[in-house]
């Protein structure tokens, strides 16, 4: 079992490549596990057609610990299973704890078993990792390959680095690694090029380059992924891409973060470039 | 012996503290609120907090302490702790009928960042406080400050909610007291009754937790300042401040507020400090200082003449919270004895202004506070160089014994001894019990260790 958490920019598209993703690894006949970590439990709406499931916090809140896999783990598109840790509405409460509370559970209640015969986890986290409970997915042994949605926009970019910072910091004493960028594009002048730069100054790879099309848009508001949607739409490629170089990859690293003048030298020298 | 790992050799510590001369915050703000009549403390976080602060209390004082607690879940620390204080509200007021609640806070509580005045409002709304009575809060991180701030912090929340002015204004002084036993709180009172000065002391802990045992439980005692007293406060013309640390923020509280003006001055332990205590109180309230006073001053000066012998060059060590530690210290050199070594894991600014003044002839005193001051670091100094007097709360007890040093408890908490809250060690009265004991601790060592023909019939 891989187990996979992807981190990004607030924004970025973390969701959506997931989960389409997760789709073009569920049509490669892989038995594949969604984990939302956001408050918004938003991460699995498009592999179960709608917000359509309670979340393990909300569950955990209404009927105490004695709780059931059932009642918190849907099947989505292609037998995938989606699971949403939820959290506390808004300035509220502590959606770090939630995202602890909430894979502590997901362990206890037998959701990573043999039995469950899963061939991918992947954990979908809200944006930056602004305290220890988002950094759970990435400790103790959990997720062992992390990717990193960016775009070529500065924000975007800083994002990531902040990641490969807390990344090369479990690494150290963990076994999670930096599997590689993967370059949602904002269609920023010669973004391919920059974040290829990025990514080897960090010490990974830019896995993939997702070109940027409407028929996303679509999708979502057909509450599917683009590979359930049109299947035979040029971006379905593009994520069946993405799934296999996932699936073929071997390119693990604990990254180097950039110093914060590194990388404004690097937005500079692309900049300027065009 | 207990301790011996303890070395004499100090060495550098950045980091770690042993055996700190401390508590936490909530610890403070629970015996401040016992300090109002017909008040539940409440502590908002999870139920062993409230658990240990209740035993550290009911411990030193030999008294039920009733506290609420919001007993966080799992589920509370990620959605916040708002349900389960709502229904704590409501129970405890539809249970317990106390006039007000008073809640502090825990390090869960404010990790996650609960907005306790939306708490608290919401509460309110939902028709769970009855009208006429109250809800308070203060917030007692406990990885800011120590139990000293969290008794000030308290007692703040106490001004700032009920202290009114009003056009009337009223020939009072306001003493606030500062971090003592209720006994204290009871002598510095009679000081002010013989002077015949109109007072309000808050809090106030006399008729609370040193309660006359009469066979019926109350779930609030007959003491403790009324609320109608706080709401009061606000008309008084002056306030004073009992040790800078405990009470100076409710004092700047009350002027912001109130516009009543205010004096911060020590505990009165000691003559020199209770000098000032009643000079202070003679001129704010217009009073004389009557002859029946001066008396007890002579009676105390008479015991230290008396016992003078005894006390002359004796090296004392001290620990426990600077708003009592300054006072003592400052008695301690008044009657030619040696301070020197005093520790508080209270962080203080007044602590490391004052000790300098007060030991400038002791050049050997050695003296910190914050949090490397600890117990390990005074007895590596008694190992060093020994006492002839150790003088703090029941954590020293352990190196009194290793080292046989006399041993006199003074502070918070003492644990293992009774009394201390029915006899004060504050006003002339106070500081003759206290000398008294100091005196009494060194001859019992001294009967019991000297060489037969040392031992004398009068001493």
């Amino acid at each position: 079992m891989r187990k996979i958490a992807i981190y990004g920019k607030g924004g970025i598209g973390k969701s959506t490549t997931t989960q389409n993703t997760v789709a073009g690894l569920a049509e490669m006949g892989k038995k594949v596990m969604v984990v939302g970590c956001d408050p918004k439990a938003d991460s699995t709406r498009l592999l179960l057609h709608g917000l359509a499931q309670k979340t393990v916090l909300d569950t955990l809140r209404d009927e105490g610990e004695d709780i059931d896999l059932d009642d918190v783990m849907k099947q989505g598109f292609g037998n995938t299973n989606c699971v949403e840790s939820g959290g506390p509405e808004p300035g509220v409460g502590c959606a770090g704890r939630g995202i602890i509370t909430s894979i502590n559970l997901l362990e206890q209640l037998g959701a990573y078993d043999d039995d469950k015969h899963l061939d991918y986890v992947f954990y979908d986290v809200l944006g930056d990792v602004v305290c220890g409970g988002f950094a759970m997915p990435i400790r103790d042994g959990k997720a062992q390959e992390v990717y990193i949605v960016c775009s070529g926009e500065m924000m975007a970019m800083y994002a990531a680095n902040n990641i490969c910072k807390s990344i090369a910091k479990f690494g150290k004493v963990g076994t999670v690694r930096l599997g590689g960028l993967i370059c949602n594009s904002r269609k920023v002048d010669n973004e391919a090029n920059m974040i290829e730069e990025f990514a080897k100054k960090l010490g990974t790879q830019m896995i993939h380059f997702v070109p940027r099309d409407n028929m996303v848009q679509h999708a979502e508001i057909n509450r599917k992924t683009v590979i359930d949607h049109a299947p035979t739409h040029a971006q379905a490629d593009e994520y069946r891409a993405l799934a296999k170089k996932i699936n073929d990859n071997q390119m693990f690293v604990i990254p180097t973060p950039l110093a914060m003048q590194e990388l404004e030298d690097l937005l500079i020298g692309f900049g300027i470039m065009n | 012996m207990l301790l011996r790992h303890t070395t004499a050799k100090e060495i550098d510590r950045k980091a770690l503290t042993i055996n700190p001369a401390k508590t936490c915050q909530p610890i403070g703000a629970m015996y401040a609120a016992l300090g109002f009549h017909g008040c539940l403390p409440h502590s908002h976080g999870s139920q062993g907090c409230c658990a240990y602060h209740r035993s550290a209390l009911s411990r030193h004082f030999r008294e039920p302490i009733m506290a609420g607690t919001s007993s966080f879940s799992e589920g509370s620390s990620v959605f916040g702790g708002q349900a389960n204080l709502v229904q704590a509200i409501d129970t405890m007021f539809t249970v317990y009928n106390p006039e007000v609640i008073a809640v502090h806070t825990t390090c869960l509580s404010e990790t996650i960042g609960d907005d306790m005045l939306a708490i608290i409002s919401k509460a309110d709304e939902d028709g769970c406080i009855p009208k006429g009575k109250s809800v308070i809060y203060c917030n007692t991180p406990s990885y800011v400050g120590t139990h000293v701030t969290g008794y000030s912090n308290m007692v703040t929340s106490f001004v700032k909610n009920f202290a009114t002015a009003t056009p009337k204004k009223r020939n009072v002084i306001n003493l606030v007291a500062g971090w003592m036993e209720p006994s204290d709180m009871a002598e510095i009172k009679r000081l002010a009754k013989v002077m015949e000065a109109r007072t309000l002391m808050f809090p106030d802990m006399t008729g609370v937790l040193d309660a006359p045992l009469d066979g019926h439980y109350k779930m609030y005692p007959k003491g403790g300042t009324t609320l109608e007293e706080m709401k009061l406060s606000g008309d008084s013309k002056f306030t004073i401040g009992l040790g800078p640390m405990t009470t100076e923020a409710a004092c700047i509280q009350m002027d912001n507020k109130c516009k009543v003006k205010f004096e911060v001055i020590d505990i009165p332990i000691g003559f020199k400090a209770t000098d000032r205590f009643l000079m202070s109180l003679s001129r704010h309230a217009n009073v004389p200082i009557p002859e029946e006073l001066s008396d007890e001053r002579g009676q105390l000066i008479d015991l230290i003449s008396d016992s003078a012998r005894h006390l002359y060059g004796k090296r004392v060590a001290l620990w426990g919270d600077p708003d009592t530690l300054v006072p003592l210290t400052e008695f301690l050199v008044s009657m030619d004895m040696k301070p020197v070594y005093i520790v508080s894991g209270t962080a203080s600014k007044y602590f490391d202004e004052k000790m300098p003044v007060i030991l400038k002839d002791i050049p050997e005193a050695k003296f910190m506070c914050g949090e490397r001051a600890d117990m390990f670091r005074m007895h590596q100094w008694i190992k060093q160089e020994g006492v002839d007097l150790l003088i703090g709360n029941t954590y020293g007890k352990y190196i009194a014994r290793d080292e046989d040093t006399p041993f006199v408890r003074f502070g918070f908490p003492i644990a293992d001894r009774p009394g201390h809250n029915y006899f004060p060690k504050t006003g002339y009265k106070g500081a003759a019990n206290l000398l008294t004991q100091m005196v009494d601790a060194m001859l019992d060592k001294f009967d019991r260790v000297c060489d037969e023909e040392k031992v004398e019939f009068q001493m």
